[in-house]
């Protein structure tokens, strides 16, 4: 039997000390009429070799296409020391640290990412991680919904720009507690939230502003003129970022005269393979006289009975507050296994290796934007400075496009027009230091091909 | 435990309330209270000035097990805070009736501490644990 | 299990000028696109500067400090900790799936697409219910999931009153959590002595608001609600639905539906009950299954199946009512493609055996401690997969806790069960055994269980200042909560 090592003479042993005829009648306190004789809707099962089959056909069937998609989940290489760390049994199979002395490997870990996260974002303290950029968006709208005492409006200022599926996930989670979202529009030429946009609310009272930096579209933001607005008009600054651009950009705990409030963003950058969409981490951050409102786990260093230093899970009394409080969260995980592959990351790559991943990703897709940009009907959309990410514009509907340009095996971008019909036929596209020039130069002459075919058809 | 002392009033949620000579009221919470909390780690006090209305939460108490709420026994404006609590949380575990104390209001209506338990009484409701 | 060894930290293996540059991309050229200077990084944050080596043995090394399942029985109430079989992970990261990405089109994913939609189908199957969304990133996400679906179906019959979700005493703290999230205030019912709920009690907070009930069956006191179909009655007659936390399937899968109990929304929790790895604290997936008066407000997006096999993501056009997008993706696919493989293994004569492998382990470990002289909570019950010892009477007797005994266990090799969960039962310990351990580990539990014992009748020291033999003693909760380490302060932000 699969995973059960019973053998015959266990089971008759065991029942014998239990005193009951059979295994079936351990069941017997349930009612007859609930209890189901077989499972014909599920398949028979299969051995390790015909499962392995399966999959591998399966996984061959959908191919390793050239991916020029962002979006929120972006494509770096990952050290094969990462994974081969993490899947030790002893990381794979652990339970949640709650016997602090029997895991002091998944205490230390968490730690030291706690550590390299607050100084990477600038802030005084950050949690074990949560389960993903969005969520922890909506995590951060009603941490401030808590925190921020003296607005009683519950108003967060959201800009169009930010991630449509940060947006909807915030909507989705905190609608029920009575936070109310306002749109911030952004400007038309150059893709960023224009100060001016802010005017309307001026001397008006709102909980947050949320500041994604860089935006969606790649775009970055002036985060210091929009923090110093909010912090003018009593609000929090909550701050959105890419973590892998923070080797190269002015940390949220520098924005701004007083620097942001909370920062959360997707982990996934560091360490986690693209995986169909997760499991990623979410990371938030904020100072130290917000910490008993931020949600998650938290480890702290402390003694042992004989002096010697350990850690362990702390605060966890004001979880159940939270749990309890205006502006609830439910969240009581971290994403252990994947904030474990970050720490990992961050340890080999340390901040010269992130600069340079980050340098020469903003580097490719720029040498991408060119060279899809000298083909005739491909267009810039945003005149403004962007990091890894850029908006461009054809001169024709851009899903066939892309059906074209996957069949040819590449995954040329993502279609805006169903998230900014605004932009017209727009497409986001991404090049990390994953993509070589060889690489660059193949999408150029298969989009030159396709659209060349479009026009004659 | 420590004997209840006398001239104490005291809410069902545990707060006590003791009459100050100048009018004002000062507010703690009661041994069982700290006994049931465990080792305080943290207290979270009111603004100086805030108006509080009889059951409101005016305070957090934390421990290793649980944070709890403090809710006001009478309306009342904050005129103190214990500020030691901020640094000596377990003052209010060693000393939960005198050094101990959580905040003095100015009392709404002189006299609402009559709707509360009298010492005997809550001695009794602690009692059932 | 390294002893003695300490284990600094990671930055205290920095050299200046040190790295693993064997990962590092070369430097960018000098015509690479500058951010802009306003914006510009003026300070290097503090990360390791250290070699491949170095970060390779460090963290090994922790590794070597942890209990796992690969390498202790982990009796843990609640929490299912089974084996983990390794061909998952490796189906999971085979380069075509952890390659993909989440936006990539869908007629070049039709191969994972199809391990997704099949997963739906295998765990509709198993529960009984209607239709199955996998998005939810965690059990207490799924949680609010079916609470803010529930919601919903009220909301959209008009029924605005109906804001009260029904949560027995024992329940799981998530449970009130979640109903505070979805705007509706918890109500609580007693639970009777023999570990059921209490059906005056029920009848009598049952109204015109009430939403729902959320239940865990088995219940969290580790016993089948045996007029489950009663309380259904109750509640629905009354106008609220029902819902179910899946933290305990492990007992019934394969035995018992939920959905034949007739719950309305549900939660499995992926990572107990489907054996993905725990991770050391995540990630998980908390899959939500519906009956068909909840289909329309299912979390989005879904996988549906078009006549000729195309596989299709559902979304906002196919789902109007749906309560929205929980997720960044689709969910934590990398675990739904675990789990997917672990049923495929299992099959269906797999998947009845978990039940009742599980059930046969819970309830020898029990009356074998039974034997020695433990207390179990509910002795005159049968337990599903997990039961309650609760140690008053040795508490009492010798002055040993529940929690000194869990660290005790720790020094003889063995995790502690769940300590003080539920808090109905004074000084508990919850044991889960699972389905997938030997008669021969749980003879060896016992065996440790009682020394233990002795061990309080004749050097209680030796429990209450466990654990003796491990990296670091008991540690110091309160300082830890008082004087706040949260960060290594050898580096400056």
């Amino acid at each position: 039997m699969p995973f059960i090592p019973h053998t015959e003479q266990d089971v008759r042993e065991m029942l014998a000390a239990i005193g009951a005829p059979s295994i079936e009648a351990l069941f017997d306190e349930i009612p007859a009429s609930l209890r189901v004789a077989s499972l014909p809707d599920v398949p028979a099962g299969l051995s390790e070799l015909e499962v392995m089959q399966l999959m591998s056909s399966r996984a061959r069937q959908d191919g390793q296409p050239l991916c020029f998609i962002g979006a929120g989940a972006y494509e770096h290489h990952i050290p094969a020391a990462v994974w081969s760390t993490v899947t030790r049994g002893e990381f794979y199979s652990a339970y949640t640290p709650y016997q602090a002395e029997a895991s002091q490997g998944t205490l230390q870990t968490i730690y030291e990412y706690q550590t390299m996260m607050a100084s990477l974002t600038g802030m005084e303290v950050s949690n074990a991680s949560l389960y993903d950029g969005a969520t922890a968006v909506a995590e951060a709208v009603l941490m401030a919904v808590r925190a921020n005492r003296r607005s009683k409006s519950a108003r967060i200022l959201i800009p169009r720009n930010l991630h449509p599926h940060y947006r909807a996930v915030a909507l989705a989670s905190a609608g029920n507690q009575g936070v109310k979202f306002e749109e911030l529009p952004y400007e038309r030429g150059s893709g960023h939230t224009a100060i001016e946009s802010l005017a309307p609310f001026a001397g008006q009272d709102f909980t947050a502003l949320v500041i994604a930096q860089p935006n969606f579209f790649g775009v970055f933001e002036e985060v210091d003129a929009l923090t110093d607005f909010a912090h003018a008009h009593g609000a929090l600054v909550i701050a959105v970022v890419n973590p892998t651009s923070l080797a190269l950009l002015k940390p949220p705990g520098q924005w701004g005269q007083k620097g942001a409030n909370i920062v959360v963003g997707e982990g996934q950058p560091f360490g986690c393979p693209l995986s169909a969409g997760g499991p990623y981490f979410g990371f938030m951050c904020t100072r130290m006289e917000h910490v008993r409102q931020m949600p998650g786990r938290i480890v702290g260093r402390t003694l042992d009975l004989d002096g010697r230093p350990g850690f362990t899970l702390t605060l966890q009394a004001r979880e159940q507050h939270i749990r309890r409080a205006k502006a609830t969260s439910n969240i009581c995980t971290n994403q252990g296994l994947l904030m474990m592959a970050g720490t990992i990351y961050l340890s080999l790559m340390g901040a010269e290796g992130l600069e340079r991943v980050a340098a020469l990703s903003m580097t490719r897709t720029e040498q991408l934007a060119r060279a899809l940009t000298a083909i005739a009907g491909v267009r810039r959309v945003f005149a403004r400075a962007n990091f890894h990410e850029i908006v461009l514009a054809l001169d024709r509907p851009v899903a066939p496009v892309l059906a074209a340009l996957s069949a040819r095996g590449i995954e040329g971008g993502l279609d805006l027009s169903e998230y900014f019909p605004e932009l017209g036929c727009a497409l986001l596209l991404c090049a990390t230091e994953t993509k070589t020039t060889a690489d660059i130069d193949t999408y150029a002459r298969a989009l030159s091909e396709v659209l060349r075919a479009a026009r004659a058809a | 435990m420590s004997d209840i002392p006398s001239e104490l009033r005291f809410a069902r949620s545990h707060e006590w309330f003791k009459q100050l000579p100048d009018g004002l009221a000062e507010i703690g919470i009661s041994d069982h209270a700290q006994h049931a909390l465990g080792d305080l780690v943290f207290v979270e006090l009111p603004e100086i000035g805030r108006t509080l209305g009889a059951g409101e939460s005016c305070a957090v108490v934390e421990s290793v097990k649980a944070a709890s709420d403090v809710y006001a026994p009478v309306a009342g404006t904050v005129v103190a805070v214990n500020d030691q609590l901020r640094h000596t949380p377990e003052l209010i575990n060693r000393d939960p009736y005198g050094g101990g104390w959580l905040l003095r209001l100015r009392p709404e209506v002189p006299g609402a501490e009559s709707a509360l338990m009298s010492a005997s009484e809550y001695g009794v409701l602690a009692a059932q644990g | 299990m390294s002893l003695s060894m300490r284990e600094q930290l990671i930055f205290q293996y920095s050299r200046a000028g040190r790295g693993a540059r064997a990962q590092w991309p070369p430097v960018a050229s000098a015509d690479a696109p500058a951010v802009p200077e306003a914006l510009r990084r003026r300070q290097r944050p503090l990360l390791p500067e250290a070699s491949e080596l170095d970060v390779v043995r460090h963290y090994t090394r922790l590794s070597q400090l942890n209990f796992s399942i690969d390498t202790h029985f982990y009796p843990l109430g609640s929490c299912t900790m089974k084996y983990n079989p390794k061909a998952c992970n490796a189906a999971a990261l085979l380069p075509q799936f952890a390659g993909r990405h989440p936006l990539a089109s869908v007629s070049h994913g039709q191969g994972f697409l199809a391990c997704m939609f099949e997963l739906q189908e295998m765990l509709k199957a198993v529960t009984g219910m209607r239709a199955v969304a996998l998005s939810p990133l965690a059990g207490a996400h799924g949680e609010f999931a079916g609470v803010a679906m529930i919601r919903a179906y009220h909301r959209a019959r008009g029924d605005l009153e109906r804001n009260e979700i029904i949560v027995p005493q024992a329940a799981h703290g998530t449970n009130p959590a979640t109903a505070s999230m979805c705007g509706c205030i918890a109500r609580e019912v007693a639970v009777g002595p023999d570990g059921d709920v209490d059906l005056a009690a029920l009848r009598a907070a049952v109204g015109a608001r009430t939403a729902g009930i959320m239940l865990t069956n088995p219940s969290t006191l580790g016993v089948f609600e045996r007029r489950i179909e009663e309380v259904a009655r109750i509640v629905h007659d009354g106008g609220g639905l029902l819902y179910y936390d899946g933290a305990n399937l492990n007992a019934i899968l394969g035995k018992v539906r939920p959905g034949d109990m007739a719950f309305d929304a549900i939660h499995m929790n992926l990572h107990k009950t489907f054996s993905t790895p725990h991770g050391g604290g995540g990630p998980g997936a908390g899959a939500v299954g519906v009956s068909a008066r909840l289909m329309p407000f299912l979390p989005l997006p879904i996988v549906a199946r078009e006549d000729g096999a195309q596989y299709r993501w559902l979304g906002e056009r196919d789902l109007p009512q749906s309560i929205g997008r929980l997720a960044s993706f689709a969910g934590n696919a990398g675990v739904l493609l675990r789990a997917y493989v672990y049923m495929r293994m299992l099959g269906r004569e797999g998947m009845q055996r978990v039940g009742e492998y599980a059930t046969l382990n819970a309830n020898y470990l029990s009356a074998q401690l039974q034997q020695l002289g433990f207390d179990a909570a509910y002795p005159r019950r049968r337990a599903s997969h997990e039961f309650i010892l609760t140690l008053k009477k040795q508490s009492q007797e010798y002055g040993v806790t529940a929690m000194d005994v869990a660290k005790r266990l720790l020094d003889l090799g063995f995790h502690a069960p769940t300590t003080y969960f539920p808090m109905l039962i004074s000084e508990c310990l919850l044991i889960e055994p699972t389905e997938t351990e030997s008669k021969q580990t749980l003879d060896a539990f016992v065996a440790a269980m009682a020394q233990i014992l002795r061990e309080a009748q004749q050097e209680p020291e030796q429990l209450q200042r466990a654990p003796h033999t491990l990296p670091v003693r008991r540690l110091d909760d309160v300082r830890a909560a008082r004087e706040l380490d949260l960060t290594y302060k050898g580096v400056a932000s």
